[in-house]
């Protein structure tokens, strides 16, 4: 008997080696160790055996039954890793084949440009404000101090509806500060985002219809070094730390003092280029400090209050933001250039 | 406004490169656009003497010369010109030159001939007539030139002898003999076949040995015009050649500084409040103050003593007072009209003025000088000696000196005299009283116009001219007299006249020097500096503000300074823009962000994009035609739109009421492209009328437009719903419109509500509409208005439990009449429903085979449940009968 178990055992152990599949491991767990297994057989004998032998040989008996379950064990857990591995390998796929098209929608390059410069100053208390693009006369000049010889109000510059003059296609953001200080609340902090409008054939630089950002502050003691220093600010964000501006005399009617800001030229770096004319620096946008003549017209005392404004074309900040060579672009919503951004 | 460098030198002294210049006008205020050397183009181009002349062997027309360049010796150049004589002063472009346009000389052969260089003519110079009048070549005919038409009529015979007539008086004749007497003044002698003789000439294409066309009558050498011939008859004959130097230089001098090409020009972009700064001595002024040098000013000196009384000779009556400040006028009598000298052609040239004659020059180079316009009459034809400002008379005519003949209104402002209008004030002289060759006394007038009226009237006549430009801007009263006296100088300088004494002068306003407080304190306030007082007062008095205690007194040509801003930008200016400290916002915070609208948009904007729609920007002006593009009835209300008076075309000449055409454009644009699958989004404006004040009522518009094979109906229904979902809107219905849309496809059109709050369309384009856009695609586009996204809003989310009891789910099919819609069909099963159905979803549509003809079967899933306990079969089968004897009784649906 005790050989029997031998036997068994050996057998066992490389039939159980020698399975390939987790199906065969399973009848060979009933060949050896099922109700009618050839282990059971031999142990149903015990009964046969002597007092004397059969502790000893139920003992071997027992060590056999382990030692094979032990061993059904480990080959199962060898075959399952063995099948996985199999399925994993013919699952293999050729990641080289291009993922699943999804078509992702793009926001248009010159607001993406304004949503940065909204991030910037809804940073800094300001407001955003909209309003009408068919402004009165009265709010794009006189209110201004734009009055009436003023060049700008020609026909051949802006756009009419009446023939007095009196309605038009706002040719500037600016009529925005006359609405800010006529409906709002003392100190303000707004930007005006907008479309304008002037009589300008469509070229590589220039179109009949554009956008510009107004920005005006009003509060007690507000100074030019506060301009300086906002918009020092507004254009390292915008363009990155260290890029240096300067601040130039200009006119506008409704500033004084009025200055053109420039950005040095990103292309040579001030020495001097085409892109920038060989002057080294391009010209960002206008600023100044709002007239007292304006404040006097919207009822702000100007010996109590004192306010900064100014005004940011935004097709040309987008371009200098992207390098994009020709305004026509911007408004020929080809999906080949608007899939760029 | 460009201004000469050797000019400014002759005000201020600025030891400074064309940048360096450019950069700190700039920074002072005075923006410089460009820099230019005149001369940039010109190197190694010098003075030569022609010392030799001999015929080229191998060529009938070209010569060959012996140059003395000074220093560098003589040099051998070949020359196709005529005009050429030994002694001659020329410009000799030297191996390795350059000339204007970019053309470069070097050394080479001639018909095997060397040629070291070139000498130049007027035109290779970068020159004309105009600036060297002395220059003009008025050839002679030389019979060896002689080309006949018609080769077998000739009018000379080829083999003409001297002394054989020609015609009448006229014999040809040989030169044997030719010598300059002095500039481009010949004394010749010629053989006329029985003797010789001598004649003198100023045509400067003759040397010994031509044959030419003699008038013995007249003693004169014939030239072209003399003998009625073209000039293709006499092909080398030509008023072109060498330019022949008449100036106060030696051989191997630079020729750039003779010819006035070492000045160097900066042009300036001056703005509007600056007037005075349109002239040399305005930014003469802004020079000296920028690079803190004295300003040298100089007072004009009139001899005068002309003969005849100013008084006697004129008369000045200025009627509209209110359009003319000031008016003052000299006269000049025995004038001598003539070319004006080099040095003053030069100037007006390098400003970008053409010199004309000395007169006319003399008024041009004042208005440039002093900033003051000023205009020249023949005094012959100010009948009645008497002048007149006044307004222009209704249906009046004028021919101004451009030649153009003008119809004035009572808004014109003209100069007459007792009869007629000689000029139209401030923009152009009249051509009744230009300034001629055979002028004898003439008026200058200095005046000083109101800016409005010559603004408006320039424009209105479509002629703005460098007058009326400096004219609208609003001149300095002040500046009149010295002006006048100054072009009275100037002609008795040139010796172009005699001054008579006096000058008429009417003074209609009397400007008051405006006097201003200086604050220091709020100055400096304003500017967030520190600024002391004393710097203050020195950068004012540099601009020549009087400066007593803290009165200041501002300049009369400063008109632009009115109050402490003002002043506070001349002092910022000077001591620099750059030098104002940097400081951030102080005071009170406020709270920024965005609207409630701007957040809406930023919303839609998002969902679209996460859905594959590129944003686009359209114009907001479209051109009528495309409300017909999109089938709008010619009757349709929203046709009504704001009308452009002057728009730049018809295609951008009314706001639109609605943003279809926009995208449909854009669509067609990206379908011509053959960009393939677009979609694309705007949130773009319309326009419509009835806005408070006249305005416009601009409401936003979400326009979607999509084409491609992954759209069709129901995919762009489903984006819609998507957006609609985001913005928690309820109650979403599709409707058909009642009133069929023209632009929409009529079966392929939906109306989307919101409850019964209309939000807009979407649906197919029809295709007569895509025809129109000339494409043959399927377009698909939605508009919803965004004041009624916003008021359909929904609140925001509020958490609801999830179901804690598994639902039940059921497939029905059921067939139906055709004209029975899904919609009919989910509306019948909500309401047949006992209160357990969560949620109804179609999933199949059937026709064919096993369904009747003009049926269909329609399959939805039920999802029910009951948020207190497990479903029982039973209960779920209940509601599902209940649901299906509805169908059957309200639309005749039966279970398949």
């Amino acid at each position: 008997m005790k050989e029997q178990l031998a036997n068994i055992r050996a057998q066992a152990l490389a039939a159980f080696e020698a399975a390939q599949s987790a199906a065969e491991l399973d009848s060979l767990r009933v060949q050896y160790l099922g109700k009618k297994g050839e282990l059971t057989a031999v142990l149903k004998m015990m009964g046969k055996l002597s007092a004397e032998e059969r502790p000893a040989m139920g003992q071997l008996a027992n060590e056999v039954r382990s030692a094979l379950e032990q061993a059904l064990e480990a080959k199962g857990k060898e075959l399952e890793a063995k099948a996985l591995e199999d399925r994993l390998k013919a699952e293999a796929l050729d990641i080289t084949v291009p993922g699943k098209p999804v078509k992702e929608g793009h926001r248009h390059p010159m607001y993406i440009a304004l949503d940065e410069i909204k991030d910037i100053f809804i940073g800094m208390g300001f407001t955003v404000l909209d309003g009408p693009e068919v402004e009165l006369a009265e709010l794009n000049f006189d209110r201004l101090n734009a009055d009436e010889g003023h060049p700008s109000r020609d026909w051949s510059d802006t756009f009419y509806f009446d023939k007095d003059s009196r309605v038009m296609l706002r040719s500037q953001t600016s009529p925005m500060q006359v609405r800010a200080m006529d409906t709002m609340e003392l100190p303000i902090r707004i930007i005006a985002p907008g479309r304008v409008y002037r009589k300008d054939e469509v070229d590589a630089t220039h179109s009949p219809m554009f956008h510009q950002v107004e920005g005006m502050v009003i509060d007690k003691n507000v100074t030019m070094a506060d301009l300086k220093g906002t918009l020092n600010t507004v254009v390292e964000k915008l363009y990155g730390k260290g890029t240096k501006t300067r601040f130039r005399p200009h006119h506008f009617p409704f500033t004084e003092p009025s200055c053109e800001m420039d950005v040095q030229c990103h292309k040579c770096g001030g020495v001097g280029c085409p892109t920038c004319k060989g002057e080294g620096w391009i010209e960002l946008l206008g600023a100044g400090m709002i007239h007292p003549r304006v404040l006097e017209m919207s009822g702000i005392d100007p010996n109590e209050y004192s306010g900064w404004a100014f005004g940011i074309g935004l097709e040309r900040t987008a371009m200098r933001r992207f390098k994009i060579a020709d305004l026509r672009l911007i408004f020929e919503n080809d999906v080949r250039f608007l899939e760029q951004f | 406004m460009n201004l000469s460098r050797k000019w400014l030198s002759e005000f201020v002294t600025v030891d400074a490169n064309d940048k360096e210049f450019a950069e700190s006008m700039t920074l002072s205020g005075s923006k410089v656009e460009v820099t230019y050397d005149l001369g940039a183009e010109i190197s190694n181009v010098i003075v030569g003497k022609v010392l030799s002349m001999e015929r080229h062997p191998d060529s009938d027309h070209m010569w060959i010369c012996q140059i003395d360049v000074g220093p560098a010796g003589t040099v051998q150049i070949v020359t196709g010109a005529w005009n050429v004589h030994v002694g001659d002063l020329v410009p000799v472009a030297m191996d390795h030159s350059t000339l204007p346009g970019g053309k470069k000389i070097e050394k080479g052969k001639l018909r095997g001939v060397e040629s070291n260089g070139m000498m130049c003519g007027l035109y290779e110079l970068g020159l004309d007539e105009r600036d060297f009048p002395y220059a003009v070549i008025t050839p002679a005919a030389i019979l060896g030139d002689y080309k006949p038409l018609d080769k077998n009529k000739p009018s000379i015979p080829a083999d003409i002898q001297p002394g054989h007539k020609i015609y009448g008086p006229v014999v040809a004749a040989r030169v044997v003999e030719v010598n300059a007497d002095a500039y481009s003044d010949f004394e010749v002698t010629l053989e006329t076949g029985d003797g010789s003789c001598a004649a003198s000439t100023t045509c400067p294409n003759l040397h010994v040995g031509d044959l030419v066309a003699y008038n013995t009558k007249a003693n004169t050498i014939c030239t072209l015009a003399d003998l009625h011939a073209q000039q293709a008859e006499f092909p080398h004959c030509i008023p072109d050649g060498i330019f022949i130097l008449n100036e106060d230089c030696k051989p191997g001098d630079d020729l750039k500084p003779i010819i006035g090409a070492d000045d160097h020009v900066v042009e300036f972009e001056i703005t509007p409040n600056r007037p005075d700064c349109l002239s040399v001595i305005g930014l003469a002024r802004e020079a000296a103050a920028t690079f803190d040098v004295p300003l040298r000013l100089h007072e004009p000196v009139v001899k005068g003593g002309g003969k005849g009384n100013l008084m006697e000779l004129l008369d000045v009556e200025t009627p509209a007072a209110d359009l003319c400040p000031r008016y003052t006028a000299r006269m000049v009598r025995n004038v001598k009209i003539a070319p004006s000298p080099k040095w003053m052609r030069e100037r007006l040239r390098a400003m970008g003025v053409r010199p004309i004659n000395n007169i006319v020059d003399i008024t041009n180079y004042v208005m440039l000088e002093y900033g003051q316009p000023m205009h020249a009459f023949d005094y012959r034809y100010v009948k009645g000696g008497k002048i007149i400002v006044r307004r222009a008379t209704e249906g009046e005519h004028l021919t101004t000196l451009d030649g153009k003949e003008h119809i004035l209104n009572a808004n014109h402002l003209v100069i007459a005299d007792e009869h007629r209008a000689v000029g139209l004030a401030g923009i152009m002289g009249g051509l009744n009283s230009e300034i001629v060759g055979d002028t004898v006394d003439v008026v200058f007038e200095s005046a000083c116009f109101d800016g409005t009226c010559i603004r408006k009237g320039a424009l209105a006549l479509g002629m703005r001219t460098e007058a009326s430009a400096k004219f609208e801007k609003g001149l300095d009263p002040l500046n009149t007299l010295p002006a006048v006296n100054r072009a009275c100088e100037l002609v008795e300088m040139l010796g172009a006249g005699e001054v008579l004494d006096g000058t008429i002068d009417i003074l209609n306003y009397v400007p008051q020097p405006r006097v201003l407080k200086l604050e220091p304190d709020r100055i400096n306030g304003l500017l967030g500096t520190d600024i002391a007082e004393d710097e203050m007062v020195a950068i004012l008095k540099k601009l020549d503000f009087q400066v007593e205690g803290d009165q200041v007194t501002v300049p009369s040509w400063r008109g632009d300074v009115i109050g402490m801003a003002d002043l506070a930008e001349e002092v910022a200016r000077f001591h620099g823009y750059n030098n104002i400290p940097v400081t951030l916002m102080r005071g009170q915070t406020t709270l920024g962000g965005f609207s409630e609208e701007e957040k809406l948009e930023r919303q839609l904007g998002s969902m679209c994009r996460a859905m594959g729609f590129d944003e686009i920007i359209t114009y907001s002006f479209i051109s009528p035609t495309c409300y017909d593009k999109i089938r709008w009835a010619s009757d349709d209300k929203r046709r009504e739109s704001f009308k452009i008076l002057n728009p730049l075309g018809e295609d951008t000449s009314i706001m639109r009421t609605t943003v279809l055409p926009s995208m449909l454009e854009i669509l067609t644009r990206n379908y011509n492209y053959r960009n393939q699958d677009v979609r694309l989004y705007e949130v773009g404006r319309i326009y419509l009328p009835g806005g408070p004040d006249g305005l416009a009522v601009e409401n936003k518009i979400l326009s979607m437009g999509a084409y491609g094979e992954d759209m069709d109906f129901y995919t762009l229904k489903g984006c819609v719903e998507a957006i609609l979902k985001d913005l928690r809107i309820s109650d979403v219905r599709f409707v058909v419109p009642q009133e069929t849309n023209p632009s929409y496809h009529p079966g392929r059109c939906a109306q989307v509500y919101a409850g019964d709050r209309l939000l807009g369309v979407m649906g197919q384009i029809h295709p007569l509409v895509a025809q129109n856009y000339g494409v043959d695609a399927q377009f698909y586009c939605a508009e919803l208005e965004l004041n009624d996204l916003m008021a359909a809003k929904g609140a925001d989310p509020e958490y609801v439990p999830l179901p804690k009891f598994p639902a039940v789910t059921r497939d029905i099919a059921v067939v139906c009449d055709e004209a029975v819609t899904v919609g009919m069909l989910e509306e019948c099963i909500r309401k047949g429903a006992k209160g357990l159905l969560k949620d109804c979803k179609l999933f199949d549509i059937y026709r064919g085979k096993g369904v009747a003809e003009g049926k269909k079967s329609v399959a939805f899933n039920l999802v029910l449940r009951a948020d207190d306990r497990s479903l029982t079969s039973e209960e779920a089968d209940e509601d599902v009968k209940s649901i299906l004897a509805a169908l059957e009784k309200d639309l005749g649906a039966v279970l398949r």
